[in-house]
């Protein structure tokens, strides 16, 4: 691939790789996990608008072109379909993407190949083609944007079967659970809460592994402990919140808060929207007795209705509230001026806590 | 490329020609090429073309104070047209009032050409309003944020012109054309595809303006399309025409020349019009980090206004006070747009659940009244 002479030329700075405990916001966890990542395997593959030379709109990709050359960062076509419908490709032959979309409402140009291929490929031929491909995705509100910009669209995609779908909610999680999304022989889908995008805490990062030349990369030792398994992120004895991506923040914001006022609640972190790990959610609600879910996509028909039903049919003598739900309104994401009306904030949690412990 | 009528060189390598009626400083081109587009633009006398100088002078008057307010904090983001005066002037001032426009994000100019009051575009960028003008009134639908996706909806839109016989009568106030306005980046979307497959098939009465600035943020041209945008209509059956964007009689000229083919029933065209978004792709972006200054300053020499000023001052069509008033009229375009917008409230909470629907939907209606007894709540003063 070449350059032209109307762009500057990249200096590549490769700094050396972190080792052990390193602070990082959650964007930068992000990258450090795809940097790792393409060193360990050469068929790990970067692609999506923008990712290369700009490094990305929000800076995710940030100098991986430059370390790892124009084939391997791929600056793609302005096509979501294509993106998508060529990793399906690439996967067949060996080459294992992780996608960039650049923002939650542009993800539906691809919507077809995520719902009809590459969701049912394995499926559709008896498990002989696996899809080992990341779909990341900036998502969730909050940010003042213009529409389409701060969108949660999870349910769509954890309604299909044949896709995983996460939201890491810090930077520890971020980092850990690409790693494993990028080592999962399905496909994933990984939203990220943009809004915490430069919320900072400690990564623990594990040491590079680079396979002997020819030899393949490692990835049943990546391990599986952050994937699929919901985590008590504050534990609390009164009532058990449950959150993912941006609103665990917020959640762990009401349990401050509800401290003040001598209610200890309890926050649980699902981490991953399809599956849901039931047994942890179950356990904890279970123990206090009541439980909220919040987020930040439309409530009518979304995640939360899934983790209602199974705490009710669950917890159905243990429980002395009905399961509450928080989240967006049945209406698309409103104007940006009063986005902070429609997205499941501290005082619509606390509210929601207050007619369950109310109950 | 090159700065006169000869072949332009785009940025994928291919020869592929170019019309220009102005060369940057100003000057008439001769090719002979370009004759049916010069008597296109003959009856443009020297006082149509300070009208459309001043065009271009208010859209940048606008756009500047735009960018200031977004730096101000009193938008959430602004997309520049700074470049692009020539290309959306020149296209939108050869539209016919019933002609129909479908925009992308960024025609700021085509939309001072259909009377929206330019003030009402930052109701979206300010996030008070998804919208902002009345779309049928000044026929000239709603921005959109998705690449491409309302190009199908333009060509429907002139399938549906087709099928209410306002195409081909001869009546130059009944025939009606319907043009999309979308970029270079956006020619690699499905949709922009399909609609030249929908337009073609269907000899819809369309026009598809590709104002090509040679970025989509920050990937160039050539990691969108290796044959020119002008080119792409071939293998669909669209004629197709590369102009110069930053001459503003060409754009008209050639513009035209697509709409009248459109109206009469020719059907559709694709125009692209070769330009440079001079500014950042909008507020959030850094330039400097994919383009050299080397370029920006290649196309500053370009500005699409200054061409025009060159052209009347050498042909001694130009007026210093007329001038100069136009430069006060443009700054107290940026007064009131100013004005404006810092007093433009936001809309009141419970209105998000507004429009969603036409007749009651459970789902929202129960919203809406959950909604409004929390906000009850704090109706005290409680804090929030
Ligand atoms: C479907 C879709 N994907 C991605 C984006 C994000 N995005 C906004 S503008 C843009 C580049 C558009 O480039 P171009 O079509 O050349 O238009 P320009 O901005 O240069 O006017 C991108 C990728 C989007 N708005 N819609
Ligand atoms: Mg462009």
């Amino acid at each position: 691939m070449t350059t032209t002479s109307t762009q500057p030329a990249i200096e590549a700075q490769v700094a050396p790789f972190p080792t052990g405990t390193t602070t990082l916001p959650l964007a930068k966890a992000i990258t450090l996990a795809m940097r790792q990542a393409l060193a360990e395997d050469p068929k790990v593959l970067v692609m999506g608008e923008d990712v290369g030379r700009l490094g990305g709109v929000f800076r995710v990709t940030d100098g991986l072109q430059a370390e790892f050359g124009e084939d391997r960062v791929v600056d793609t076509p302005l096509a979501e379909s294509g993106i998508v419908g060529t990793a399906i490709g690439l996967a067949m032959r060996g080459y294992r993407s992780v996608l960039e979309i650049q923002f939650d409402g542009f993800i539906f140009p691809a919507f077809d190949q995520i719902t009809t291929q590459l969701a049912k490929m394995r499926y559709r031929t008896s498990g002989r083609v696996s899809l080992p491909i990341v779909i990341r995705v900036p998502y969730g509100g909050g940010i003042g944007a213009v529409e389409h910009h701060s969108e949660s669209p999870e349910a769509l995609f954890a309604h299909t079967a044949g896709l995983r779908v996460v939201s890491p909610s810090n930077p520890a999680d971020a980092y850990r659970m690409l790693r494993e999304a990028i080592a999962s022989p399905d496909p994933v889908l990984f939203l990220e809460p943009k809004g915490r995008y430069w919320d900072k805490g400690p990564v623990e990062v594990a040491p590079l592994a680079l396979p002997a030349a020819g030899a393949p990369t490692a990835y049943d030792a990546i391990g599986h402990e952050t994937l699929d398994r919901a985590v008590v992120v504050r534990p609390g004895t009164d009532l058990t919140l449950v959150a993912y991506g941006p609103s665990v923040h917020v959640a762990l914001a009401a349990a401050a808060a509800a401290a003040e006022e001598g209610r200890s609640l309890e926050v649980v972190d699902l981490r991953t929207i399809s599956p849901i790990d039931f047994p942890t959610v179950v356990e904890s609600a279970r123990r206090t007795g009541r439980c909220v879910v919040v987020h930040e996509a439309p409530v009518f028909h979304g995640a939360g209705a899934e983790v209602a039903a199974r705490v009710t049919e669950e917890c159905f003598f243990s429980l002395e509230a009905p399961v509450l739900r928080v989240g967006g309104f049945h209406t698309p994401y409103p104007v940006a001026k009063i986005e902070h009306d429609y997205l499941p904030g501290l005082d619509r949690v606390l509210d929601a806590v207050d007619r369950s412990l109310a109950f | 490329m090159t700065d006169d009528a000869t072949d332009s060189t785009g940025p994928t390598g291919d020869a592929v020609p170019m019309v220009q009626l102005l060369t940057p400083t100003g000057e008439r081109t001769t090719d002979p090429r370009w004759e049916p587009y010069r008597e296109r633009a003959a009856h443009l006398d020297h006082g149509h073309v300070r009208d459309l100088w001043r065009d271009m002078v208010l859209v940048r008057a606008f756009d500047d104070e735009a960018t200031s307010l977004q730096r101000q904090g009193q938008l959430g983001l602004w997309a520049q047209c700074l470049g692009q005066e020539a290309a959306q002037v020149g296209s939108g001032r050869a539209l016919a009032p019933q002609d129909y426009v479908f925009p992308s994000y960024r025609e700021h100019g085509v939309a001072h050409t259909r009377g929206v009051d330019l003030a009402q575009i930052l109701r979206l960028f300010r996030g008070v309003d998804h919208g902002g003008w009345d779309g049928e009134a000044h026929r000239f639908h709603n921005y959109t944020l998705v690449i491409g996706s309302h190009t199908l909806h333009a060509t429907g839109y002139a399938m549906g012109v087709q099928r209410d016989g306002v195409v081909g009568t001869g009546d130059p106030t009944v025939d009606t054309a319907v043009v999309a306005y979308f970029g270079d980046g956006a020619t690699a979307q499905g949709d922009v595809n399909e609609a030249l497959v929908f337009a073609a098939v269907n000899q819809a009465p369309l026009v598809l303006f590709c104002q090509n600035n040679q970025f989509a943020i920050s990937e160039p041209n050539e990691r969108q399309f290796r044959v020119p945008v002008a080119r792409r209509g071939e293998g669909f059956g669209v004629p197709g025409v590369r102009v110069d964007g930053n001459d503003v009689l060409a754009s008209y000229a050639v513009t035209q020349e697509a709409l009248e083919r459109a109206r009469s029933g020719g059907g559709p065209s694709l125009v692209e019009a070769f330009t440079f978004r001079m500014g950042a792709h909008t507020t959030s972006d850094d330039p400097t980090r994919y383009r050299t200054r080397e370029l920006e300053q290649q196309w500053r020499e370009r500005d699409p206004i200054a061409r025009i000023e060159a052209m009347l001052r050498r042909e001694g069509g130009w007026d210093d006070a007329w001038a100069a008033q136009v430069v006060e009229e443009a700054a107290d375009l940026g007064a009131r747009v100013r004005e404006t917008v810092r007093s433009m409230p936001a809309p009141a909470p419970a209105s998000m659940f507004d429009h969603v629907y036409a007749t009651p939907h459970a789902a929202v209606e129960d919203d809406r009244a959950f909604f409004a007894e929390y906000e009850s709540g704090f109706a005290d003063g409680g804090a929030r």
